[in-house]
């Protein structure tokens, strides 16, 4: 995929990663190009040939992510969108090894960590974290917050090595508390006491609560009335810029996933079907899929008619089709999509598309 | 009030005057909906728009009849082609359910029994409102499913519902809903567990039940865009109150309520600037029990002032030729400004207590 964000220009011919597809194709030059050519643009995060097969009765088996490549640099915004079932949320647990993929390759700040155990896995957890969907659920309700907070911070060594000091902690919930606009009075109570967009911001602190490097948001404002909704994508941004933060945010939402993201990857069954910065793709879409969805958006405004964008619903990922996975719903799909299966490459600069008859621009 | 008229042409096909739904709760009432009054025409669609708890799924399981908790009190009117449908006994109600007025929901998956295809289940309820051989009723399911775009319907039914997608299932339920033809379907968050692209489909096609059908529909919705796209007329809803009802070109146009404005302005926008900030509404709704004395809205408005603090809550207001909000500002001769575009900035309220069970930690967002 593509490299920097912040220079586009020397990405598509330098960096040989911009040719990784997630096809068959992209399996033999994978693993010569893990090492990070630079060590001032290294990614974050990178992802090679990832797949995640979950095995089915009856021999079947379903590959909720299939083969996919990207590269999350430090400091941006990785927008991850997708509709039910495109695997969005399995990429995300499985680039924070919560789930274990089947096959493929997770660095993180340069070391693979796809094979290694729990235990020499615990030091990297400090810097990477999740924040959930239901932010009832992944709050323990017979715990206070204070609690639910500090736990992180007595499992994991302080920065010198050594255990944190209780008036370490203390300190530390405090600055938490501060940073996600929570009294301090917060830490007595417990989860049911608070709304949800209340307990989203407690899930936030929980997560920076070891300073991390990489942020996983699977959701994060999915279950949230609108108005609250917007109060948290605006303490996500802030966080982001106060402490230079890097996020993969997982959503199914467009038009919250433009606001916060730096580049969005539009998943499909499974793979990435189209990446590039943001506008880019959401404004001039070159795959039919990414039009399609973002034709589909209800906009609050009222307007001539549109007509559903795609018929059909999306096929079940056990039987995956053949060719361009999109074929059986695209508007435009040709003989050639049916068979052959297209990778991702480049169509502008730092934007790929994995299709055979990308869009022109508008 | 109509209760005496005979249904005609003329009258609306729903005619909702204060309706009050109260739940005990510690010994005392909990009024959830307060004072809805609505009207909805042959053929409209009208949105019931609101956030969680705004009560606008309480408001349709009460004209339905469906509010058995014990202890509840219902109030006020509903005449239903002339009919009162508040305190109608279950018997004459269950004449009326699936024959004159359907109800889908938001989980297909719930409202259908998992033991019988989908076909058994549309037939059923065709048989128990009209006297049809297992044969025709068939027929007329296997009709129904193919107009509502179930692909290969005949097969289809005689699924069952684990088998078939989201959008299918959805597509089922109307089917099921429509079956006996009625003149009002309410359709509860009917596209809220679908896909978008799905979702767009599933609007289409209840955009399509007016002139193929002849229905009127109560779409109770969270999404301003879902009503945008869907409905004649919105009425807005907050904390049980409505804060606005109009034609949904003019309260979408120039928002007579301050919540209807700063919730359409919190919704990031897809196309045009992306704004630094989103602007969001500090605090969260009232818990019923915590609902202000006067306008429910006042602890997070912007334009909060003393007029809106005190009891009782500000009636509605006309804004429009058939836009009512119910705010004090247009009666004061200080109506909002149409609606801003993009980049429009809601400053912090000037009251910072919201009378949520904490003390405003969302304000400072």
């Amino acid at each position: 995929m593509t490299g920097s964000p912040s220079s586009p220009a020397d990405q598509s011919s330098a960096d040989p990663v911009a040719q990784t597809a997630h096809g068959p194709s992209g399996h033999a030059n994978a693993k010569t190009m893990l090492r990070p050519t630079d060590t001032a643009t290294a990614p974050l995060l990178s992802v090679r040939d990832l797949s995640k097969t979950y095995d089915l009765p009856r021999g079947q088996s379903l590959k909720a992510v299939d083969g996919i490549s990207l590269d999350v640099m430090p400091g941006e915004v990785l927008g991850l969108v997708g509709e039910s079932g495109c695997g969005k949320s399995t990429l995300g647990r499985c680039l924070l090894r919560l789930t274990d993929a089947t096959s493929g390759q997770i660095l993180f700040e340069g070391q693979d960590i796809t094979r290694l155990s729990e235990r020499a896995l615990r030091p990297l957890r400090q810097r990477m974290q999740m924040v959930f969907q239901d932010s009832y659920a992944s709050l323990n309700p017979r715990r206070r917050i204070g609690d639910l907070l500090a736990e992180p911070l007595k499992v994991h060594p302080g920065p010198d090595g050594r255990k944190r000091t209780p008036a370490v902690i203390t300190g530390r919930l405090h600055d938490l508390m501060e940073l996600v606009s929570l009294p301090v009075t917060a830490l007595d109570r417990y989860p049911h006491e608070f709304s949800g967009g209340q307990r989203q911001r407690i899930n936030i602190a929980r997560a920076l609560a070891l300073s991390p490097r990489l942020v996983v948001a699977d959701e994060p404002v999915s279950a949230l009335d609108v108005s609250v909704q917007a109060q948290i994508v605006n303490l996500f941004a802030d966080l982001q810029a106060q402490l230079g933060l890097t996020y993969v945010f997982v959503a199914h939402d467009l038009a919250v996933v433009r606001q916060i993201s730096t580049r969005v990857a539009v998943m499909y069954l499974g793979a990435i079907v189209e990446i590039g910065e943001t506008d880019d793709v959401l404004h001039h879409p070159a795959h039919p899929y990414t039009a399609a969805l973002t034709q589909a958006v209800p906009r609050p405004e009222v307007g001539a008619l549109r007509h559903p964008p795609l018929r059909g619903d999306i096929p079940s990922p056990v039987a995956r089709p053949s060719g361009c996975r999109f074929h059986t719903r695209c508007p435009a799909v040709e003989d050639r999509c049916r068979t052959e299966e297209p990778t991702l490459q480049p169509v502008r600069s730092g934007h790929d598309v994995a299709c055979h008859f990308p869009l022109a621009a508008n | 009030m109509h209760a005496d008229t005979m249904p005609s042409p003329a009258l609306p096909l729903l005619d909702v005057r204060n309706l009050c739904v109260s739940f005990p709760s510690g010994g005392r009432l909990i009024p959830i909906v307060e004072n809805v009054s609505f009207t909805l025409a042959e053929q409209e669609i009208l949105g019931l728009v609101g956030e969680s708890g705004s009560g606008k799924s309480v408001t349709a399981m009460a004209l339905m009849g469906l509010i058995d908790s014990p202890g509840v009190v219902i109030t006020g009117s509903a005449l239903f082609r002339g009919q009162e449908l508040v305190g109608l006994p279950q018997k004459q109600l269950r004449r009326l359910r699936g024959r004159q007025i359907a109800m889908i929901f938001q989980d297909p998956m719930t409202a259908f029994t998992p033991v019988y295809t989908i076909g058994w289940q549309i037939d059923e309820q065709i048989r128990a409102h009209e006297k049809l051989s297992r044969k025709q009723a068939r027929a007329r399911t296997v009709q129904l499913l193919g107009e509502m775009g179930v692909p290969d319907p005949a097969r289809t039914a005689d699924r069952y519902p684990h088998q078939l997608s989201g959008g299918l299932r959805q597509r089922a339920m109307i089917a099921m809903a429509l079956s006996c033809n009625p003149a009002l379907l309410i359709a509860d968050e009917p596209t809220t567990a679908l896909d978008v692209t799905v979702q767009a489909q599933i609007l289409d096609l209840i955009r399509n039940l007016r002139t193929s059908h002849g229905s009127s529909v109560l779409l109770i919705t969270h999404d301003m865009g879902v009503v945008a796209e869907t409905c004649d007329a919105t009425l807005v809803l907050y904390s049980g109150r409505v804060a606005e009802t109009g034609p949904t070109a003019d309260v979408f146009a120039r928002p007579g309520h301050p919540y209807t404005t700063a919730l359409l302005a919190s919704i990031p926008p897809l196309y045009g600037a992306r704004p630094d900030r989103l602007p969001a509404i500090a605090g969260a709704p009232p818990a019923p029990l915590h609902r202000p004395a006067g306008c429910a809205f006042g602890p997070r408005c912007q334009f909060v002032h003393t007029p809106c603090l005190a009891a009782p809550p500000p009636a509605l207001f006309a804004v429009g030729p058939s836009q009512a909000a119910a705010c004090v500002l247009p009666a004061e001769g200080t109506p909002l400004p149409p609606r801003l575009t993009e980049g429009a900035v809601v400053t912090a309220p000037v009251s910072s207590q919201p009378p949520a069970q904490f003390s405003s930690p969302e304000a400072q967002s």
